[in-house]
């Protein structure tokens, strides 16, 4: 049986100080990805190797690794594409390493939420007005930005998250845009601090590596770019016509909002 | 929790060469502003009279000069290639309501590109 | 994450004017310095007239185009040319410095543009 060679990152805290290599030879078979090699290693050659995955499939966003160097999701990154080897497996970059493959993700996690990645209902529209309705155009304003499955490749191939872990990030900012452009949110200016903020989109420098990194198609750097449009184009607008309203991003339409620094100006 | 996490090196740029083209890219910026600087002094010679213009020719003809200006060249064209190819991905054209096809923004770019590039030619030796 | 995020009023302005000075760079300068910086010197083309070119560059219409080419340009520079300073060179702990120098570079060199183009010539 062929077989091929996977040097596989190392790290366990209570022995090491940084991450060895080891290698391991594992089946190459046609049908098997880089994830199918390293079960393989789990279940055969040494149970200690730990990494994270679920779905296989390419819809978890759970096994994202650095494979030869690149931001891969394990699942669908295949060993023969690697012949005759050997692969390097490492965890991702730019996140802290908690052992093994494993990364500590929660500067991510932790950002998600500030962009309120869900869609805000308007005040006014209860929902016994019945469903939302949407055209096919609308849809295809938002659905590329909804590709995304969280799974950080973005980040890892983000120099300038890299350099400065304040930046928001791709895929936040792309999630963002995915509610801003649908037309059933109105949260937009809940968003716009976050987005708008020195560490939001105006730390991205356009590298437009998160979009050659997205295992999904999503394009954040398309998104974060059109953003800087969309706040850029805001800003001239509101020094023009200081008294005038905004247009392109929905305002909150209650009273009780007046704590928010964008309806403040709004108004 | 003990993690661990290497700091990101000096030579960073240097990792990948998409990092190394991004770092190209940024860098053309320093021969832009090179530009607007003998741009003011060619404009300086032709307002201050005959001699200083061919005075400026001559200066301009420099190995030192030209090699500078040859390099500049290389990155000003790199910047404006990669300026009209990324354009699509980060404005969004509307024809009639429907978004016009990347392919078409691009396109539409580098043919203003020729149309000024023309334009010039023609101000200055025409 | 740190303190809550603010809005920036600066950062949108200063990204207008590099965005556009990134357009109108990459539409004047390639042409210019070929024209001006290769080809003449190398004698590919012959020197324009002198007359010719004082015409041109005293005409109201070349005057705004060039300052806007100028100040734009200059913008365009400052702005890349922080961020380069910040990432490339990890300077961000010296930001307000490099921000002073490249910013107040820019304005120098608008000034001096304005004088030249809408004055001295």
């Amino acid at each position: 049986m062929r077989t091929i060679a996977l040097r596989v990152a190392r790290y366990r805290p209570e022995d090491e100080t940084e991450p060895t290599m080891q290698e391991y030879e594992v089946p190459l078979r046609e049908d098997w990805a880089v994830l199918d090699g390293l079960n393989h290693i789990k279940d055969h050659l040494d149970g200690t190797l730990s990494y994270r995955w679920s779905c296989r499939m390419g819809i978890c966003g759970s096994c994202g690794m650095t494979v030869n160097g690149e931001p891969k999701l394990t699942c669908g990154t295949f060993l023969t594409d690697y012949a005759p080897g050997p692969v390097t497996v490492e965890p991702l970059r730019n996140f802290p390493v908690v052992r093994d493959l494993v990364v500590d993700i929660s500067d991510f996690m932790g950002k998600l939420p500030t962009v309120s990645p869900w869609i805000v209902d308007s005040e006014d529209a209860a929902p016994a007005e019945g469903e939302h309705l949407q055209t096919p155009e609308e849809l295809d304003e938002y659905q590329q930005y909804s590709m995304c499955i969280n799974c950080m490749l973005c980040y890892s191939a983000c120099p300038v998250y890299g350099l400065d872990q304040d930046f928001l990030g791709p895929a936040a900012i792309a999630l963002a845009q995915r509610y801003n452009l649908d037309s059933r949110d109105h949260g937009a200016h809940q968003r716009v601090d976050v987005l708008s903020a020195a560490d939001g989109v105006w730390s991205c420098t356009f590298v437009g590596e998160c979009t050659t990194a997205c295992p999904k198609g999503v394009d954040p750097a398309g998104a974060i770019q059109r953003y800087k449009l969309t706040a850029a184009t805001e800003s001239v607008k509101s020094l023009l016509m200081p008294w005038g309203r905004r247009s392109d991003l929905p305002r909150p339409s209650g009273a009780d909002q007046d704590n928010n620094a964008w309806s403040r100006e709004v108004r | 929790m003990t993690s661990y996490q290497p700091p990101m090196s000096l030579f960073w740029w240097l990792r990948r060469r998409s990092y190394f083209f991004f770092a190209v890219r940024e860098l053309s910026s320093v021969f832009v502003a090179w530009f607007v600087v003998y741009l003011l002094l060619l404009g300086h010679a032709v307002a201050s009279g005959e001699a200083a213009y061919r005075e400026f020719v001559e200066w301009s003809a420099r190995p030192w000069l030209l090699g500078l200006n040859l390099v500049a060249l290389v990155f000003v064209v790199f910047h404006a290639v990669t300026w009209f190819r990324l354009a699509p991905q980060a404005m969004v054209v509307r024809v009639g309501g429907r978004r016009a096809p990347p392919l078409w923004v691009a396109a539409g770019h580098y043919a203003a590109w020729v149309v000024v590039s023309a334009l010039v030619v023609w101000v200055v030796l025409a | 994450m740190a303190a809550p995020a603010r809005r920036t009023r600066a950062e949108p302005l200063l990204w207008l004017l590099f965005s556009s000075g990134g357009v109108v760079a990459a539409l004047f300068i390639p042409v210019l310095l070929l024209l001006f910086g290769v080809a003449i010197p190398l004698g590919w083309v012959s020197t324009p007239d002198h007359a010719h070119l004082l015409a041109v560059l005293q005409h109201p219409v070349t005057r705004v185009v060039l300052l806007g080419l100028c100040v734009l340009a200059l913008f365009h520079w400052a702005h890349r040319f922080r961020y380069t300073l910040h990432e490339g060179l990890r300077l961000k702990r010296l930001g307000t410095l490099v921000e002073i120098l490249c910013y107040g570079g820019a304005v120098a060199g608008s000034l001096i543009s304005a004088y030249l183009l809408l004055w001295a010539w």
